[in-house]
């Protein structure tokens, strides 16, 4: 059985790439049309993949293998289950609100929308692989295109541009190396146990192998891995990248690329070697409540607009780590949800930031007041946006919150009650910066800014729904997710969590 | 004797002296006619190579041998010449005093690669290794008015030969020991003594100045740097393939590993070299330069398969050194198009090119992010090759740092596509590079991807060269 919907879907936004190389570079309307038409095109096929994923049989669906590289074992494998069809659809949302969010762009067009689009497809790919090698292909793949968008578009304020982006490309490559060399032991001993080689995640899943060799796999992965989901104290990068980065870039990054390093230490950190998971789970999550107060304090303290979500993506990852550390049902299915949700929230956020600060030049909070006066529907967005990050009822990141400490609470008692306090200082932040920036006394000098209007407010359209959808009818998000996580538990088994201590 | 065996060595010399006699009796104008006739030439024999691929014979009482492994390397020195020779028409027109030898020189050199990759034995090897050089000494020193030209030349005559003297007194001190010059009946003789050591070390040390391995990598710089950018292309990437390919057949065959742990010591030499050449790549101004010390680093990967000393990594020896002629090429044809135009190649004279010539600018970019191993570009099987054949012969502390340092070479790479894409030039016309150069580009270029996408059709090549081996 094969199915060509996922590869249609990975690939139309290089099609698009490949189009808009082909196009004179003065043809700006004619760029930005094809980059939002091939990015709507993966946006619909991953939401009719979402309704058409059969839940009563579940498992891998959609597949399709093509041999690639024999004597590695190297299959071109795509597939998608519970955990990633919610990873690929909140991809297509984030790419699709990214190409309007960037619809101000005039500068080098041609060169923006190429990068983008090919950055939307390396991201989708870490999602749709099965293959390992597949995998980290495209999860490379997304590191080049970053830096030079960053570093032909981004902004120079705190730190420069260039500084930023090298930064965030070195902290990643790091980790990557990292990771890499882990996965080559993971498929010479796999080669070694097996007699042949393979690189599918699924059949690699099924092998025992010897603890010791687990735990030295899984801490690297936990490294290369942890990078990307800025784990305390591998951060650093992540918030003077992103204030660094155009706004595209930054919605990206934060939204979905970030969530490659929770995905893969799910589905390969846990799937493949659930004893090395199980013995370094404790390093973890003792890591994820630094995120989760560490960088909750220093949010506290910032004034610039995108350094206050830079640092908060930075704390919410922290939850995500916490849920997969607890390694249970629903405290991974908290996790995923978390992941979903913070990504279309910090999206939002990072969207309604860089129309702002387009349009004023400026992202210092103390600048702002009372832009609900000349700008209600950005503030709009920015409500939706600081509501779900401090996790209200109503919008989907309450329920990867709740859920996650529901799950985590069982395991490290002491570890989720420091935790849970953290949504009280997200609280505090989050209501302080909007206050500030939004109401008040009317600002005259803001007076010539002009709201959302047309192309603008597709991004708020399109995430600010998904937020609300996800927190009003949370089973549909819940069910899909739970499918998937089920199946992985199953393969967990019974762990005993620690042995190190 | 089927001598149609021998029928690309043959016709690669008989190229070469036409070449040559053309160069004279040609008037000034028919001397255009060089290149397109060279390329022409080139291409006809890496058609009969092709047909010869699968051949396997041993000549002269196994003195030559014509077999898949050598017929690998056959293929990648004409893949390369013809690349370098596409990409250095113009820069002869605008840099050289003469044309006249150039193209009959470069194709010796071609000769003596590919007399190295056949040898079956020292002496036949030598041979092949001195046409090689001493061809390489003249085109170094092409350049007849610039001093760095010259310069080169004349370092490269003096270090060359001493590490010639070396491999040969290497050679001299294993025969001694073993009373052969036949690779493959060394092994019978080999016994572990002193001499034995001393003549193995001397023999490595004689290969690897050859391939720029840390410590004998002093030369290469500078050298790299003097010689003309087309001379400095086939340098960095045939004459080294020609010691990587005869490096796999004499230690692999003659030396058992069981007496003497030689992989070990190229696994410390590799090590040295990946970190030392990336260090000090770091800090280039010159774009020619970085490349240079990025290419003694890449000589570094390269080596890592041999010191893994199995089918993964000896593979990997191949299919790296078949990328990284387009990888490495792609980079150096990007590079000569922009000193045709600007007369320099510091960092500086780079800035702006993503917009005086957007393909260009691809191009260089992502030749180099392939040779910093970042897929889904050739460059990352190439490593993953290499390391998992380091990592299944238990060398883990090689593979994490042949991994990072990769990493670390990244930031080098990233500065000159930082140059092209953000620098600023004063000037901004528009650069069109030439029919031919622009050719080896999209070459480059299309290697370079197609091989990270699907290796399967050159690991399958690379397989069946190694078999010799097995």
């Amino acid at each position: 059985m094969s199915s060509w919907i996922l590869a249609i879907t990975l690939f139309a936004p290089v099609l698009g790439a490949i189009l808009i190389m082909l196009l004179p570079p003065d043809r700006e309307k004619t760029i930005k049309s094809i980059a939002a038409v091939f990015t709507f095109i993966s946006m619909a096929l991953s939401i009719w993949v979402w309704f058409a994923y059969d839940r009563i049989q579940g498992g891998l669906q959609f597949v399709q293998q093509i041999p690639w590289v024999a004597d590695l074992g190297v299959t071109f494998a795509l597939g998608v289950d519970g955990i990633s069809i919610p990873m690929l659809l909140l991809t297509n949302l984030i790419g699709f609100s990214a190409v309007y969010a960037s619809w101000r762009i005039n500068d080098r067009v041609k060169e923006f929308f190429s990068l983008l689009l090919i950055l939307i497809t390396g991201v989708m790919g870490t999602f749709l692989a099965t293959d390992l090698f597949i995998f980290f292909l495209f999860y490379e793949v997304v590191v080049i295109p970053i830096y030079l968008l960053v570093i032909m578009f981004g902004s120079s304020k705190r730190v420069t541009k260039e500084y930023a982006g090298m930064k965030l490309t070195i902290y990643l490559l790091i980790g990557s190396a990292f990771l890499l060399v882990g996965l080559i032991a993971l498929f010479v001993q796999s080669y070694y146990i097996l007699g042949y080689p393979t690189m599918d995640i699924f059949e690699l899943a099924t092998i025992d192998f010897p603890l010791g060799f687990q735990i030295f796999v899984f801490a690297l992965m936990a490294f290369g891995f942890g990078t990307l989901l800025s784990m305390f104290p591998f951060h650093a990068w992540s918030p003077d990248g992103y204030a660094g980065a155009p706004t595209a870039v930054s919605m990206i990054h934060a939204g979905v690329l970030k969530k490659i390093g929770g995905y893969g230490l799910i589905r390969i950190g846990l799937m493949i070697l659930p004893g090395g998971a199980a013995y370094v789970a404790p390093v973890i999550a003792v890591l994820a409540l630094g995120n989760v107060v560490y960088a909750a304090f220093i949010c506290l303290s910032q004034k610039d607009l995108k350094y206050i979500v830079g640092y908060s993506s930075v704390s919410h990852m922290g939850y995500v780590l916490i849920g997969i550390a607890a390694l249970n049902l629903i405290s991974i299915n908290g996790a995923i949800i978390m992941m979903f949700a913070h990504g279309v929230m910090a999206a939002l956020f990072f969207a309604m930031i860089g129309n702002l600060y387009e349009k004023s030049h400026t992202r210092n909070v103390d600048d702002f007041g009372g832009l609900a006066h000349q700008m209600p529907r950005l503030a709009a967005g920015f409500m939706i946006a600081g509501l779900a990050s401090l996790g209200l009822p109503g919008m989907v990141n309450f329920i990867g919150e709740f859920t996650i400490f529901i799950g985590a609470f069982g395991v490290y008692k002491v570890l989720t009650i420091l935790a849970v306090s953290g949504v009280i200082f997200t609280a505090l932040y989050i209501l302080r910066t909007l206050a500030a920036v939004l109401f008040g006394p009317r600002k005259p000098e803001w007076d010539h800014l002009e709201d959302l209007k047309g192309p603008e407010m597709v991004p708020l359209v399109v995430l600010g729904a998904a937020i609300l959808i996800g927190g009003i009818a949370p089973f549909t998000l819940m069910d899909l997710i739970n499918l998937g996580v089920g199946d992985l538990v199953a393969q967990l088994g019974s762990l005993q969590i620690g042995g190190m201590f | 004797m089927p001598w149609s065996l021998l029928s690309v060595e043959i016709a690669l010399a008989l190229l070469g002296l036409v070449l040559l006699v053309l160069g004279l009796v040609l008037p000034e104008k028919g001397r255009l006619l060089m290149q397109p006739l060279t390329v022409i030439g080139l291409l006809a024999i890496l058609i009969l190579g092709g047909t010869l691929y699968a051949a396997q014979y041993d000549l002269f009482s196994g003195n030559y041998q014509v077999d898949p492994f050598a017929g690998f390397f056959k293929l990648l020195f004409l893949v390369a010449g013809i690349l370098v020779i596409l990409s250095a028409g113009r820069y002869l027109e605008r840099f050289a005093e003469r044309v006249n030898e150039f193209y009959s020189l470069m194709v010796f050199a071609l000769l003596g690669m590919v007399v190295m990759a056949s040898a079956g034995e020292m002496i036949t090897l030598y041979i092949g290794l001195e046409l090689m050089t001493i061809s390489f000494y003249i085109l170094t020193a092409y350049l007849l008015n610039d001093k760095l030209s010259a310069e080169a030349g004349l370092k490269y005559l003096i270090l060359g030969a001493l590490s010639s003297a070396i491999l040969l007194f290497g050679i001299s001190l294993v025969y001694a020991v073993t009373g052969t010059t036949v690779i493959a009946e060394m092994a019978a003789g080999f016994t572990i003594e002193p001499v034995m050591i001393a003549g193995i070390i001397l023999i490595l040390a004689g290969f690897a100045f050859k391939v720029s391995l840390v410590p004998f990598h002093m030369w290469a710089p500078d050298i790299y740097q003097g010689a003309p950018i087309p001379v400095t292309a086939f340098l960095s990437v045939g004459s080294k393939a020609a010691a990587f390919a005869a490096l796999v057949r004499v230690f692999i065959i003659a030396f058992p590993v069981r007496a003497f742990d030689w992989p070990l010591l190229l696994a410390v030499l590799a090590a040295v070299t990946i970190i030392a050449g990336n260090l000090i790549a770091l800090a280039q101004t010159n774009v020619k330069r970085l490349l240079a010390y990025s290419s003694i680093a890449q000589a570094g990967y390269i080596i890592v398969g041999l010191a893994a000393y199995n089918i993964y990594g000896i593979k990997g020896v191949l299919f790296y050194s078949m990328l990284y002629v387009f990888s490495n090429l792609g980079a150096f044809a990007a590079a000569t198009v922009v000193e045709v135009e600007t007369g320099s190649t510091d960092i500086e004279a780079f800035n702006g090119l993503a917009r005086r010539s957007p393909m260009v600018a691809a191009i260089m970019t992502i030749c180099m992010l392939s040779l910093a191993g970042i897929p889904p570009l050739a460059g990352f099987v190439g490593k993953f090759y290499l390391f998992s054949g380091a990592i299944q012969s238990g060398l883990l502390w090689l593979a994490f740092i042949g991994l990072i340092m990769s990493m670390v070479s990244v930031y080098y790479y990233l500065q000159v596509a930082r140059a092209m894409y953000i620098g600023t030039n004063d000037d901004t016309s528009a650069i069109k590079p030439g029919k031919a150069v622009g050719a080896a580009l999209w070459i480059c270029l299309a290697g370079t991807i197609f091989l990270g996408l699907y290796p399967g059709p050159l690991s399958d090549l690379a397989q069946v060269a190694i078999q010799i081996f097995l």
